[in-house]
């Protein structure tokens, strides 16, 4: 017996000449248009059943709502279908290789979501009595054990929301610290190469920001930072430096430049991003850092989500952390003392206020300490060897066509070409970046660092299989030879195949449409009419 | 290691493929005397099962809100989520995608930041909304830093109904920042303080919170008046967003920016983050907002697309001159957002507000009947401010250990004495029960008897 009763044959037969048609709608196949909930919503009905209150008397004063709010529902199964026909329009790391530099984007366990749903974790309110969530606090106090035994400190601010926040509570307890002793500098050192994050959280926190130039191999050299140093005498409130740096290289003389900053009395920030590359092969906290962020959505893999939440716990060394932010954890032994307010203060402890409300992405503490827990110091350590290994891999298969600004050399956890393999091509950084997308890959990091003309930072992670990275290397390497060879056509206007072609960013700027508004009736030429 | 692809084989052929002899060549630039040989303080690699385990038991110590009966707010509420929020943002597609950089490859989460940002806008009663912040408390001091750009003034006026940790947050950064000053004023549980007498020709922004940290709802639309009259910023805040269905709009009464804590719609409690912080402002400010946002335009074959813009505001571009170093917004947690607000639209959250107004005011009854216990404001939403004659810290250890969370103790946040050590701050959601009030009005009577 067939399961097909209706007898019909399904062999694939000629393939025939191609479809010479659009489709109606515009669909093909599973690549479907979505239009936008305000065109295909209801105002008259609703997605979750409510009773409405009985009646009663309002105590709103005159603060009633004069217009009712405009927003259009969907119902259940039209709310399912919008958005998982939208999310197929995402690439994502369950569906490919995601090689952005800088960013980190590996494994996403599932584990660490499940824990993260535990309503002991996930229900619980960040104000109810101290004394019936003592669970949540053990919690933050074993991701911070595990932060501070990694990077070799003694303390860690947890409360920052992302990178960039990490970032800017740091500079501000180096504010406060060099404060409290009397002291007012004004500048701030940073690298040429560094994330912007780093010069826009200097300037937030009130500081003047001096470029340092990275030197012809890549790195920063110890006499540049010392002659910035002597040029802003006593002046120099901190140096931010990304190690390993964005050129996807270890800083050789990072002991020495942060001997030279600690020795004209400023601080030393590292811009913790790059850490995957080397939990378990060195402390940042023996390289003489003060302070240091860590992307728990980098290293530690909680999910991206389409652009965060982040969450940017900040490590401190023993000079700063009198002055870490409220709220934090004091141990007492084995009991933990949460400290809300200033009047908890024991003598020392001068934190510099308070980042955020509450105490920080608990949700995300509890998928990374999963995730640590899972790999142990064993797994973490094989995890940036394989970081560092598949970058350079990548490395080696691409190095005799594309360029290294550098020359060859080992990568750590990402490897950084420029674009000068191109020159003459008549193919843009960006148009080999956008093939990339017709073969099925986000493309990797682009124009940045800034140091290096037309950038690729490529950064495979330790999620990837060799077999993966071999198709990976295989294809760019066709990519390569086939923009040497002229075949432009593959390049100009890329991608063809996405569910959408090249964006009109300039229009977008130029002029900004921010939300839907409801189209102006089409008039009826009375000709017509 | 079961998260790892590579096998021993694997790692040594390749290896061999890249020339060296270990591992440590390809960290040889790591200087010698800090490399690690091992990690021998922390435990060692575990099962899913281990981790499983061990992690449960630590939440099993904690009480959670579903568990009892349970009325704290104050910056944080507990809601029902449809199950369907939670297993979209689970999507591969959405979870596991990185900020859309490459709009070709990411409109699934373009398009619902568009549709996200209209959402908010249209329900603050704004221009425009960007596409996230943090949160409420780290939007608000952005939003005050927005305001000094756009005045070119740097004193702030907080209101003494906004949430405490809330106005530390904004001290905090503007402490930091050369020439700015923070003119906070006293807790005001009544929405009686005189701001008006605040606002002068050096103030770039008033901050003011409704409903209140402590329930009341303010008048906004004499504040903002004055504030226009100086050629200051009026910085609507709120914390619970299901208000918005019921009470007039911050926009509609003259706000300059809305900022809020969008958590109650889409997102759990989980212990006070992951959140997602809502922004909106006028059209004419958007170059000098803070955070991403995604504009229309059309792709190159006509066809409407989705896109980040405005970007030389931001840090990966300007650097030092930045509008904010924000990277990051809060995708996931704007998707939970806007997913949940697909699913109630604009009469859904009418009844849903209805249904969380006639819970609060009905739990008011309640407690207000229990000897010595007066509910101080005049008008609220879901949350109100109860003065008790015993310490409001001692009261709710006490109904915790009866089984009932009531609310958070004011002097927990605020230490300046006084009057605040006897009030509480209790919220009544769409979760609570006729039963809940009950339990919750009878335990209260037992610890003041």
């Amino acid at each position: 017996m067939t399961m097909n009763h209706q007898g019909r044959p399904t062999r694939a037969g000629e393939a025939g000449p191609p479809m010479p048609h659009q489709t109606f709608t515009g669909n093909k196949a599973l690549d479907m248009e979505e239009p936008l909930i305000f065109e295909i919503g209801h105002m008259d009905n609703c997605g979750v059943d409510l009773d409405e209150p009985m009646d009663f008397v309002p105590r709103l004063g005159n603060h009633m709502r004069s217009e009712p709010v405009e927003l259009p529902a969907l119902s259940e199964p039209e709310t399912m279908r919008h958005y998982v026909r939208m999310s197929r329009n995402n690439y994502a790391i369950d569906s490919g290789l995601y090689p952005l530099g800088s960013c980190t984007m590996k494994h996403n366990p599932r584990l660490n979501e499940k824990m993260a749903r535990l309503p002991g974790f996930a229900d619980i309110h960040p104000l109810q009595p101290i004394s019936t969530v003592p669970g949540a606090f053990e919690l933050i106090s074993e991701l911070a054990d595990w932060l501070m035994e990694l990077t070799g400190t003694n303390a860690v601010a947890m409360s920052p929301k992302a990178g960039a926040h990490g970032e800017q509570c740091g500079m501000m307890s180096i504010k406060h610290a060099i404060a409290a002793k009397g002291e007012e500098r004004s500048i701030v050192l940073v690298p040429e190469s560094a994330h912007g994050t780093n010069p826009a959280t200097a300037a937030l926190v009130g500081y003047k920001v001096v470029s340092i130039p990275a030197r012809e191999d890549g790195t920063v050299a110890v006499e540049a930072v010392i002659e910035k140093i002597e040029a802003h005498a006593g002046q120099v409130a901190a140096l931010m430096l990304t190690n390993p740096n964005t050129c996807g290289l270890f800083e050789p003389e990072v002991i020495e430049i942060a001997n030279a900053i600690h020795e004209a009395g400023g601080y030393f920030y590292c811009d913790g991003a790059n850490f995957n590359a080397i939990v378990g092969k060195a402390k940042p906290g023996d390289l003489g850092i003060d302070a240091m962020h860590i992307n728990l959505h980098k290293t530690f893999s909680t999910p991206h989500g389409g652009g965060g939440p982040g969450s940017g716990p900040v490590v401190l060394s023993d000079r700063l952390a009198p002055y870490a932010p409220l709220p934090f954890i004091r141990k007492n032994g084995d009991e933990l003392e949460v400290v809300e307010t200033t009047d908890q203060l024991k003598d020392g402890e001068q934190p510099f206020g308070r980042m955020t409300a509450f105490f920080g992405q608990m949700g995300m503490y509890v998928r990374a300490l999963s995730y640590m827990q899972s790999h142990g110091s064993d797994g973490l350590k094989q995890a940036s060897e394989d970081a560092v290994l598949n970058a350079n891999y990548v490395r080696v298969g691409l190095q005799d066509l594309m360029t290294l600004p550098f020359g060859v050399k080992p990568c750590m956890h990402e490897v950084l070409f420029d674009d000068s393999f191109l020159n003459d091509t008549g193919v843009s950084t960006l148009d080999f970046a956008k093939a990339m997308i017709d073969e099925g890959y986000h493309p990797m990091t682009m124009y940045f660092p800034l140091v290096v003309s037309g950038a690729m930072l490529i950064e495979p992670t330790e999620s990837e299989s060799r077999a993966s990275l071999d198709l990976f290397v295989a294809t760019m390497r066709d990519l390569v030879m086939s923009a040497k060879a002229g075949e432009k056509d593959r390049f100009e206007g890329a991608p063809f195949l996405a569910p959408r072609r090249r964006l009109d960013e300039t229009a977008a700027a130029r002029k900004p449409i921010l939300k839907w508004v409801a189209p102006e009736p089409t008039k009826v030429e009375p000709e017509l009419a | 290691m079961r998260y790892l692809p590579l096998s021993d084989n694997d790692r040594a052929d390749m290896l061999a493929r890249i020339g060296v002899d270990s591992i440590d060549e390809l960290f040889a630039d790591i200087p010698e005397a800090v490399r690690l040989e091992e990690l021998t303080t922390l435990p060692r690699r575990k099962t899913e099962m281990q981790v499983e385990r061990q992690l449960s038991a630590m939440a099993n110590k904690n009480v959670s809100a579903g568990s009892l009966p349970f009325f704290v707010g104050a910056g944080a509420y507990k809601h029902h989520v449809p199950a369907t929020v939670d297993h979209l943002i689970q999507r591969s597609e959405f979870l596991t995608s990185y900020t859309p950089y490459q709009p070709e490859i990411t409109q699934g989460t373009l398009q619902a930041l568009f549709e996200f940002q209209t959402q908010v806008a249209n329900l603050t009663g704004m221009e425009v909304a960007n596409a996230s912040m943090y949160d409420g408390s780290t939007g608000t001091a952005e939003a005050v830093l927005m305001a000094h750009r756009v005045t070119r003034k740097k004193k702030a006026v907080l209101s003494g109904g906004l949430h405490p940790q809330y106005r530390e947050v904004v001290e905090g950064v503007s402490a930091k920042l050369p020439g700015a000053s923070v003119a906070a004023l006293p807790a005001d549980p009544t929405g009686t303080e005189d701001i008006l007498a605040q606002i002068d020709d050096e103030t770039s922004c008033v901050v003011v919170q409704s409903p209140s940290f402590y329930g009341q709802l303010i008048d906004l639309k004499p504040i903002a008046e004055k504030a226009h009259k100086h050629k200051a910023l009026l910085i609507a805040v709120f914390t619970e967003v299901v208000s918005l269905g019921l009470l007039e709009s911050p926009g509609a009464q003259g706000a300059d920016i809305v900022v809020g804590e969008g958590q109650s719609i889409g997102n759990p409690l989980t212990f006070g983050g992951p959140y997602v912080g809502l922004f909106a402002t006028r059209q004419k400010y958007i170059r000098n907002m803070p955070g991403r946002v995604c504009g229309e335009t059309t792709d190159a074959e006509g066809k409407r697309g989705f896109v980040l813009t405005l970007s030389t505001r931001e840090q990966h571009i300007r650097r030092d001159k930045a509008t904010s170093n924000i990277c990051t917004n809060s995708g996931l947690c704007s998707l939970a957002f806007t997913i949940h607000m697909t699913l109630l639209g604009g009469k859904g959250l009418a009844r849903l507000a209805r249904i969380n107004h006639m819970s609060a005011v009905a739990l008011a009854d309640a407690l207000s009947a229990v000897d010595g216990v007066e509910v101080l404001n005049s008008a609220y939403f879901n949350e109100f401010t109860i003065r008790t004659p015993k310490n409001a810290h001692d009261v709710i250890e006490a109904l915790a250990a009866k089984g009932v969370l009531g609310g958070v103790p004011v002097c927990r946040l605020d230490k300046s004495g006084g009057d605040i050590d006897n009030l509480i701050v209790v919220a009544s959601t769409e979760v609570n029960t006729d039963e809940d009030r009950a339990a919750y009005a009878q335990a209260l009577k037992e610890v003041l008897a």
